[in-house]
């Protein structure tokens, strides 16, 4: 067995930082961690190093259970450039803060656990790396410990902890059925005992699998969290929860079904494919007439999993699916987080964050740099080009349409349209002229580096939109 | 070449977005009319050296770079006698647009900007050969068109307007998009190029994919175009967009919907379109009829005008859907059809770019496009009428003027193909006739009336300077068209046959 750690070391990095900062935490003085932040950037800049130099190397599995291929090594550099913003944008959030500590390791652990999802290739890594990809984030949602964070956190706990019950019977299940856990012993005894009562009980342990999975991700049905969450915790701890975990889940789904499930036993892109029309259609449904912005963007998150779903759906039927996958993934997780990143760095009269829409009124006229990394991410999660999502929207609908499923991408596309209806309620106030109107005068930079991360994830997005064809060469390497 | 055409007014927003925004307003406006004619002399200088007569048919001044090789998408531009005659058009009517803007002192830098903007996404479309660039540009100028009405419209029910023009044109946006990636999931090699699709003709069996395929892209550009059921967002759109606005809208955006007719879906999808030709034929009948008789009924100005577009466009369907027609129409007819579609955009370009300015001034002077608030301005206002009858007579086709020459071109080329609906078309002449007689008569004849709501100027003050020099060169080039076509002829003629020769395959 290959048991080579050198293979890990971005996943070694994170654990490193996280333990290291934790016991750094623990001497620092309360006002003054911020190395521990240093510490959680450095980390990712290692991974990021570590996972380029990866590249090359041919996919091989250590550990008997751990893929380590082109999948997994994008999914690394989504995860560590995420994580990197995510930095970035909390940084006017945590600093100075009493547990600030905290913050930075329970994000480093959020992150570990999203990375070992994308790579596991054995359920029972599967549930580990959820268990580790979740139970930190409960932690993170409610670390302001304010009413809402509590909430928020006593939401997702539950939800999560609900989740994790049935992903474990669901794996449970699915053992009983195929007769082992490693995807490989399973995909053979699925197909082997394909015929007999098994159908049966390998469907419900994989919708009970898919239902951990859609936790995470905030799909359609396990949902309920996401808007709850958005709205109740700081912009930047919003971003985390809805962007980092789910790059995780929905890699991880598509290496479950593709690498498991033998579509002849169970029809599983029919299931995905319609987890996928509801994520979209219910997410934008009600994120119409929502008047905060991180609601907002929470519902917004739930349909733009329907829109990776349909990569995932496709996935055993078409070549295009998984570059069409991790290229949405990594434009989205830029452009949301940026998205999230300009909520967090706008002011309210009152003086915390601006959370309404009307907050936002003449944002154009006071900050117009920042107005307009707002409409680049908010145009960019529309997919307008030239955003990154844009690209990624193409790839998803041109795999969906090749792999026979342009009922979906036709649904898609009048989601897109209505999506675009909210999206407008928030740009639109942003460029209403208010000069003559009394405009409570803000300090510039109350929130400098929220607001840089803010353009960095605005540029990053078009960047990816206009240099796409370097990342889709890199990602066309994954199976 | 091209890049740099198609750059240089994004270029020139650069260099303005880093100057504060309290500079006189002079020196943005003073900026864009400067990159406006340097962008006109560069498209009149690809003019004279676009190649002889011999070579025509082909691209001129190709430029490609892989963009997304492993999606077949290219950054693919040139130019040829359908693209290039819209390219000077849009030069034209954005240096017009850009003189006519000295008078505006609302956010003039946020303005100017957007304007470049959307100057670079409106040449940049005509002059792509790639179909995810062509969509790029496309739906770039949906956006930048949502910001000028949205911010620079009349009232706040611009920003309702701006919301639905731009939720209705993403839809069309869309479907276009689904139709693009139907076409290439079906070309061996995949590939977005529109030069490779066209000479591999991946859907030439016709069937019910390439059906759908084209429904879906008919869908998208109908939308833009518009054509009648599909052009509810057009008449609001115009009446709450600043005159500016209306006359890039009408002037360039439109034909962008007409010009992916021609330049898409008839060379690449020759089999179905000749199988549904008729059914644009017919669409367009119908936009012509009703855009027409719709018009008539108008009491506002600017809708009156809009009315007349959606008649307009409905010319160039009835030549498109006549020239998809191979079996009914002979092969010069049909050229001819193709060659007065292209004419007609480019003259509705110029006739109702101008007609908008005037509907502007005429808003500027008295804060309302009511025929009832006005009447008896010919004695007042001499300047501004005669224009306005110019552009009037323009418009609905007196011989002259460039409108007619496409319009003759149109109904002589169509008429073998389909004698019944495009003689039912030739009535929509006459409506316009009709309704903008009536327009001058009301505005001009009659005792001298202007509104006096509350804050609007006392009196009502003829075209000024700027005004002037905005709108009279482009009646200047419409009749110069009606009087001297051959140079444009010249142009666009070997492209309409090959285009036509694409179709008959």
């Amino acid at each position: 067995m290959n048991e080579n750690p050198a293979a890990l070391v971005p996943e070694l990095a994170l654990l490193g930082a996280a333990v290291l900062g934790l016991l750094a935490g623990a001497w620092l003085p309360r006002r003054r961690q911020w190395p521990v932040a240093v510490l959680a950037a450095a980390a990712c800049a290692i991974g990021l190093v570590a996972t380029g130099l990866a590249f090359p190397r041919p996919p091989e599995t250590v550990f008997g259970s751990y893929a380590v291929d082109t999948t997994t090594n994008v999914t690394r550099l989504i995860v560590l450039v995420a994580v990197l913003l995510a930095v970035g944008a909390s940084v006017d959030t945590a600093r100075a803060r009493p547990r600030e500590t905290e913050y930075w390791v329970l994000l480093l652990l959020g992150a570990l656990g999203a990375v070992l999802l994308s790579g596991a290739t054995d359920l029972l890594l599967l549930f580990a790396a959820f268990l580790l990809a979740s139970i930190p984030l409960y932690a993170l949602v409610g670390w302001t410990a304010t009413a809402p964070g509590t909430e928020a956190s006593m939401k997702y706990y539950l939800s999560g902890a609900f989740a994790g019950v049935t992903m474990i019977t669901g794996v449970a299940l699915l053992y009983a059925a195929g007769g082992g856990t490693a995807y490989g012993t399973l995909r053979d005894g699925l197909a082997a005992a394909g015929g007999r009562s098994v159908p049966a009980l390998a469907a419900v342990g994989l919708i009970a699998v898919l239902a951990g999975l859609a936790f995470k991700a905030g799909a359609v049905p396990a949902h309920f969290w996401v808007p709850d969450v958005s709205d109740g915790t700081p912009g930047p701890v919003a971003g985390i929860v809805t962007t980092i975990p789910k790059i995780g889940a929905l890699v991880a789904a598509d290496r479950l079904l593709s690498a498991a499930i033998p579509d002849a036993v169970v029809d599983w892109p029919l299931i995905v494919a319609i987890l996928a029309a509801l994520s979209m259609t219910l997410g934008n449904l009600a994120a119409f007439f929502q008047n905060s912005v991180q609601r907002l963007l929470g519902y917004s998150a739930v349909s733009q999993v329907g829109y990776v779903l349909m990569a995932v759906a496709v996935g055993a039927r078409t070549g295009q699916a998984a570059p069409a996958l991790l290229l949405y993934l990594a434009a989205y997780a830029v452009t949301n987080l940026g998205a999230f990143a300009v909520a967090a760095a706008i002011v309210a009269p009152g003086g915390g964050p601006a959370r309404a829409i009307d907050d936002h009124r003449g944002l154009a006229g006071r900050r117009p740099v920042l107005a307009t990394a707002l409409v680049v991410c908010l145009l960019g999660l529309v997919g307008t080009p030239p955003t990154g999502v844009f690209l990624g929207k193409l790839a998803v609908f041109t795999a969906a349409v090749d792999g026979g499923m342009a009922w979906l991408t036709v649904l898609a596309v009048v989601n897109t349209v209505a999506s675009l209806f909210y999206y407008l309620r928030w740009i639109a106030p942003v460029f209403a002229d208010v000069r003559d109107q009394q405009t409570t005068e803000q300090p510039r930079r109350a929130r400098p580096w929220a607001n840089a991360t803010a353009l960095a994830a605005a540029a990053g997005s078009l960047v990816i939109g206009v240099g796409g064809g370097l990342l889709a060469g890199l990602f066309s390497g994954a199976p | 070449m091209l890049s740099l055409i198609v750059f240089l007014p994004a270029a020139a927003a650069v260099v303005l977005a880093a100057l504060p925004a309290r500079l006189p307003a002079r020196v943005f406006v003073g900026t864009w009319i400067a990159a406006a004619l340097a962008d006109l002399a560069l498209i009149v200088a690809a003019w004279l050296r676009f190649p002889g007569a011999a070579a025509r048919g082909g691209y001129a001044f190709e430029e490609r770079l892989p963009w997304i090789p492993s999606v077949g998408i290219s950054y693919h531009l040139g130019v040829d006698g359908l693209s290039l005659p819209l390219l000077a058009m849009t030069a034209v009517l954005f240096l017009a647009c850009a003189v006519f803007a000295l008078r505006e002192t609302r956010r003039v830098k946020l303005y100017v900007l957007l304007f470049l903007a959307l100057q670079t996404v409106c040449l940049g479309l005509f002059a792509a050969l790639d179909l995810i660039l062509f969509f790029l540009f496309f739906d770039l100028s949906i956006v930048f068109m949502y910001f000028v009405i949205a911010g620079w419209g009349h009232a706040e029910r611009a920003r309702a307007v701006a919301l639905k023009f731009f939720l209705y044109t993403f839809l069309g946006s869309l479907a276009l998009l689904l139709g693009f990636i139907l076409l290439f999931l079906a070309a061996q090699p995949h590939t977005f190029d529109i030069v490779e699709l066209a000479a591999a003709n991946p859907l030439a069996a016709g069937g019910p994919y390439a059906g759908l395929t084209l429904l879906a892209i008919g869908i998208g550009l109908a939308v833009k175009t518009p054509t009648v059921p599909f052009h509810t967002w057009l008449p609001p759109a115009h009446t709450e967009a600043p005159a500016t606005g209306s006359a890039i809208l009408a002037g360039v955006l439109l034909k962008m919907g007409t010009y992916g007719f021609v330049r898409i879906a008839m060379p690449l999808l020759p089999a179905s379109w000749r199988q549904y030709a008729l059914v644009a034929l017919l669409v367009g009948v119908v936009s012509v009829v009703y855009g027409a008789l719709v018009a008539l009924a108008q009491n506002n100005l600017k809708r009156m005008v809009a009315y007349t577009s959606v008649n307009h466009m409905g010319y160039i369907l009835v030549a498109i859907g006549a020239a998809g027609l191979v079996v009914a129409g002979d092969a010069q007819a049909r050229s001819l059809a193709t060659t007065g579609a292209v004419v007609q955009m480019v003259s509705h370009g110029l006739i109702t770019g101008a007609l908008f300015l005037l509907a502007g001034v005429l808003y500027d002077r008295g804060h309302t496009y009511d025929f009832g608030a006005w009447s008896g301005l010919a004695a007042r206002t001499p300047r501004f009428a005669a224009l306005f009858a110019v552009a009037a007579f323009a418009s609905l086709g007196l011989p002259g003027f460039s409108g007619f020459i496409a319009e003759f071109q149109i109904f002589t080329g169509s008429l073998p193909a389909a004698p019944v609906p495009v003689a039912i078309a030739v009535t929509g002449i006459l409506v316009t006739a009709a309704l903008f007689l009536l327009a001058l008569q009301r505005l001009f004849l009659g005792p001298l009336r202007t509104p006096d709501a509350p804050g609007t100027p006392r009196a009502v003050v003829d075209l000024r300077a700027s005004e002037l020099v905005a709108i009279a060169p482009l009646l200047a080039l419409a009749t110069l068209i009606g009087l001297a076509p051959r140079f444009l002829l010249d142009l666009v003629e070997p492209a309409a046959t090959t285009v036509n020769t694409l179709v008959a395959r």
